[in-house]
């Protein structure tokens, strides 16, 4: 793979589109194996995989937006890359299909004769209905790929030249988004998650799912530039200190998940009300008692002591590895969050869902690699970009 | 030069022109062997560090023991005191409720990085120093409005009056003065 130091454009894409196709097409091949067999276990293996990549994209989108509004400098190199990511939202409205397909295996409250016989539901049956649940969806992604699509048109005008209008109208479109964004993250988590067991609720539940997002696609962004500087493509302009600053996201965002998860365990400890506690022991029973454990240190505790020195937030190959080993329990907190309502016999974590994530993952890096190469990796427009890839840190 | 009519020698100080200069006059020293020096100037200058050949502080880790430290006393002494100095039990939860005691051990372990930090950057920085012999230079006072100095220190293995003073000159050092004091 190489890139043009001049136009910042991949010149030969290399192999990783094929290869991620390639897995995308046999995982999701797997999983409908998988659905002819289990058809349940597939919605639930399926649900937490479109959650986990569509949370990823929501990361870039709010990344993006946040770089706007903060006129940060250094984030400029990594701007583009935050923008492909984003600009996956448009299609993985169609990774919800199965989703609605499952709905009434998913989610209690679908069927009408258990709403009928249970009165909190029948208070909460005017939001929580098949067709009021599926226009609500369709927002959401309405609403994230108007985001993504505007800030993205006005990112390649950049490219051409720059005017000021440009920083401009993307600060402007990013202050309404940010708004539309913490709405919407929220009243979607609650929606797909939350409402698997409709008769829990936690108000901070989507500030929870807002911090695993963010720091997971700080994540992909850090493993996308480690790719090109592997491939030695555009190895001056992502440089040590970008990654030592990624690195600070991921600490900082390590510590804001493990800060919220608590806020959210603590109340519902404290309060110790039957209506609210049941989904926490829920999780404290059997095998899933593991998994809460190996959440908390590995999701929080482990890597805020690692990340908390400045060495390995300027080692390639650890950053790397981080990377990798917070994609994975990213995807075991939605793990956790989803199925303990409806596996009995404890965690069981089977070919199902991982053939799941790794299908729509597949589909996911094939579709983000195609975009990274059709326009510059890097906003090339941007006036602040020298800036950027001189950046240095104290 | 200034008359040597005071007892002690303290540095010989020379002036430099702007951010660049000092840069390039602190990297000639720096290589040059000079270790008890320092560099005076308006605003802080980036890249200063590197160009003194300074060192990363150990602040940070001291903070860190500290913050640790601090959050240990805090678990042990909320231990102590609601299990086994008076035990009340609060709302039927077990006497070492570890989940109410988190947000007192989150606080400490805060101010202890706090104190930490800032008592190691005040004890690393010598300070608070109310006095320094440099100060007795006429020209200094300069260095808050538009002066760039490096002074030598006289503790300096390496320090000669004159030859350090001439050093400084053949860098490119203007005004450059021995400072003499009580």
């Amino acid at each position: 793979m190489t890139a043009d130091s001049k136009t910042y454009k991949l010149i030969e894409k290399g192999r990783l589109g094929i290869i991620a196709l390639v897995v995308g097409v046999v995982g999701l091949a797997a999983s409908a194996l998988g659905w002819v067999s289990e058809p349940e276990r597939f919605y639930h293996a399926f649900l937490t995989a479109f959650v986990f990549w569509t949370s990823i994209a929501l990361g870039g989108l709010f990344f993006t937006m946040m770089h706007h509004l903060t006129g940060a400098r250094w984030s400029v190199v990594v701007r583009r890359i935050c923008e492909n990511l984003m600009m996956q939202l448009p299609w993985l409205f169609l990774a919800f299909i199965p989703v609605y397909f499952g709905i009434h295996d998913l989610y209690h409250w679908s069927h009408t004769e258990a709403v009928a016989a249970d009165h909190a539901l029948q208070g909460k049956a005017a939001y929580l209905n098949v067709g009021f649940f599926t226009i609500r969806t369709v927002a959401y992604f309405a609403i994230w790929s108007i985001l993504a699509v505007l800030l993205y048109r006005v990112s390649l005008k950049q490219d051409a030249g720059h005017k000021p209008e440009h920083l401009k109208s993307m600060r402007k479109i990013s202050a309404i988004g940010m708004l539309l964004f913490a709405a919407t993250i929220t009243l979607s988590g609650w929606d797909w998650l939350m409402s698997l067991e409709p008769h829990w609720f936690s108000t901070v539940f989507g500030v929870y799912l807002f911090s695993g997002s963010f720091l997971n696609a700080v994540a992909v962004v850090t493993g996308v530039c480690l790719y090109l500087r592997k491939e030695d493509a555009l190895r001056n302009t992502f440089t040590l200190e970008h990654f030592h600053d990624l690195g600070k996201l991921m600490l900082a965002f390590t510590i804001f998940w493990g800060y919220i998860g608590f806020a959210q365990y603590f109340l519902i400890w404290y309060g110790n009300l039957p209506e609210e506690t049941f989904w926490y022991t829920a999780r404290w029973e059997g095998s899933w008692k593991i998994v809460s454990l190996v959440l908390l240190f590995g999701h929080f505790a482990l890597p805020f002591v690692i990340l908390l020195f400045r060495n390995v937030k300027r080692s390639l190959p650890i950053m790397g590895f981080l990377g990798i080993w917070f994609l994975v329990m990213h995807w075991l907190d939605y793990y956790w969050l989803i199925y303990p309502t409806f596996t009995e016999q404890g965690a069981s974590i089977g070919g199902l869902e991982i053939a799941a994530v790794l299908g729509l993952g597949g589909i996911f890096i094939w579709q983000l690699w195609r975009r990274i190469g059709s326009s510059p990796v890097v906003p090339v427009g941007d006036p602040e970009l020298d800036n950027s890839i001189n950046f240095v840190n104290n | 030069m200034s008359t040597a009519t005071a007892k002690r020698t303290y540095a010989v100080l020379a002036e430099f022109e702007g951010t660049a200069g000092l840069l390039k006059a602190a990297e000639q020293v720096r290589d040059k062997g000079y270790r008890k020096f320092d560099c005076h100037s308006p605003f802080p200058i980036h890249g200063m560090d590197a160009a003194m050949g300074l060192k990363r502080s150990a602040v940070g880790y001291i903070a860190g023991i500290c913050a640790f430290l601090g959050g240990a006393f805090a678990l042990w002494l909320q231990w102590w005191t609601s299990a086994v100095d008076y035990p009340l039990v609060i709302s039927g939860k077990p006497l070492f409720s570890y989940q109410a005691f988190v947000i007192v051990t989150f606080g400490v372990t805060v101010l202890g990085g706090a104190l930490g930090a800032f008592f190691s950057m005040l004890i690393i920085n010598r300070l608070p120093q109310l006095f320094h012999g440099i100060f007795y230079s006429p020209n200094f006072g300069k260095f808050s409005d538009d002066g760039f100095f490096v002074s030598i220190e006289a503790e300096d293995p390496q320090f000669d009056e004159k030859e350090t003073a001439a050093f400084l000159e053949s860098i490119g050092g203007k005004n450059v003065e021995v400072v003499t004091g009580k």
